[in-house]
């Protein structure tokens, strides 16, 4: 019997459990690959040969190459990892975060100056699917 | 003997670090995210600490995702800060007292606790953020005014470990540092938190009033705070909310009786909330000092 995944009903989040480790374990070791100068330095030169040094489906690649943020979790990479991406970008993780929210960065930046992103109505997928949220 | 005299709970998010290495920690955003530090420095001189127990997470610099595991304690003689894309922290290297780590992971291993021994291992900044509010601005030519045991947990590939195992762990690392024969001054430091989510649409999440109730729980009821379902990590403090377990090491470590003697909060550093505590048994205080 598979395990219960009580975690499932939060919205807009991904839970990286061992299902999504296995599904993004390439595309998560090619973004850790990028913490290393050298690895930033032969990426630079050219991203698609580098991008050969690792076995990920199609799909995952052509997120790296569009730095399509969300897709890239949605296929399994965790943050942590992907922000050695944005890093590579120079972009931190609350600029990050004003990205994959489709916030902007100001925006974003505001709503955690005034206290940040409130629990209430962000519990469950139901209360986002009731605002008509995805 | 060696003995375990307090407990610092803290958060380790690295733009603090940033600030600090870039020298803006007085500009009004940085402000008072450093000024519930200040007391914080005072005491930490006061304790005359000669090891930090540190409990901390990586957060997929040093660990990839080949090997993943739960507890890794640092036996290297030292630590160096990692580059974790953007260049290495320009801070001292963290030394380790390795006899004493050793006798640790003997020890946990004989007592169930089956760790992964580091031989060598860089550190992120789980590690060197908490090192740097705790002990003030240092660069690399100085070096930390105490010897550190690291401890690193999993908390980024779903289950991080219970917060039973964790308040149990910490029970089972004071036995340790108790059989040890040096006299030595250990204060444990759990990191990591409070509330934050930096992913995916719903980043940005905070629970000051969850956020509290922990604090405060820490004290009153650490038996039933380390019960917490991870769910509820995870749903009220966010997806990387769940690094709090590792302030269960923590407190499990300490005496039931402890007194908290300081606290700190504050909304926002970049995404995440800011906690900090100071809890002392109280039957060792005053001893130290
Ligand atoms: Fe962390």
């Amino acid at each position: 019997m598979p395990l219960k995944k009580d975690y499932e009903d939060i919205p807009g989040t991904f839970i990286f459990d061992a299902d999504k480790g296995r599904e993004g374990y390439q595309l998560n070791q090619f973004c850790i690959s990028l913490r290393l100068q050298k690895n930033r330095d032969t990426f630079g030169e050219n991203e698609e040969a580098y991008l050969d040094n690792y076995k990920m489906t199609a799909e995952q690649r052509q997120a790296v190459l569009d730095r399509d943020w969300n897709r890239l979790l949605e296929l399994g990479g965790n943050i942590y990892y992907t922000s050695k991406l944005a890093a590579y970008d120079g972009i931190n993780f609350q600029q990050l975060a004003g990205l994959m929210t489709g916030m902007g960065n100001d925006a974003y930046r505001a709503m955690m100056v005034a206290g940040g992103r409130s629990p209430e109505g962000n519990r469950y997928q139901s209360e986002w699917d009731e605002k008509g949220d995805e | 003997m060696a003995r375990i005299t307090a407990g610092v709970g803290c958060s380790h998010v690295p733009a603090i670090g940033v600030a600090m290495d870039q020298g803006i920690t007085e500009q009004p955003y940085w402000e008072p995210v450093f000024e519930g530090f200040e007391k914080s420095r005072e005491w930490m001189k006061e304790q005359k600490a000669d090891v930090v127990f540190l409990v901390y997470n990586d957060h997929c610099t040093v660990f990839d995702a080949s090997c993943i595991p739960t507890f890794a304690l640092g036996c290297a003689p030292e630590f160096a800060p990692a580059d974790e894309g953007w260049g290495p922290r320009p801070v001292p290297v963290v030394k380790n007292h390795q006899v004493l780590a050793s006798h640790i992971a003997q020890s946990l291993i004989l007592d169930e606790f089956d760790i992964t021994i580091m031989n060598e291992m860089e550190v992120d900044h789980g590690l060197t953020v908490p090192m740097s509010v705790m002990f003030g601005d240092k660069t690399v030519d100085d070096e930390w005014p105490c010897l550190v045991v690291p401890l690193c947990v999993n908390v980024v590939q779903y289950p991080a470990p219970t917060g039973n195992r964790c308040y149990n762990l910490g029970k089972a690392i004071r036995r340790a540092v108790e059989s040890f024969d040096e006299d030595l001054n250990v204060v444990i430091f759990g990191t990591g938190g409070m509330s934050h989510q930096l992913q995916y649409k719903r980043a940005g999440l905070i629970n000051k009033e969850w956020d509290t109730k922990f604090l405060d729980r820490l004290t009153s009821d650490p038996v039933g705070l380390s019960q917490t379902p991870h769910v509820e990590y995870l749903r009220e403090a966010g997806s990387e909310g769940v690094e709090m377990v590792m302030w269960h090491v923590m407190r499990g470590a300490l005496d039931d009786d402890v007194e908290e003697v300081h606290r700190h909060y504050h909304v926002p550093a970049s995404n995440t909330a800011v906690g900090h505590i100071i809890l002392e048994n109280v039957k060792d205080q005053g001893k130290a000092k």
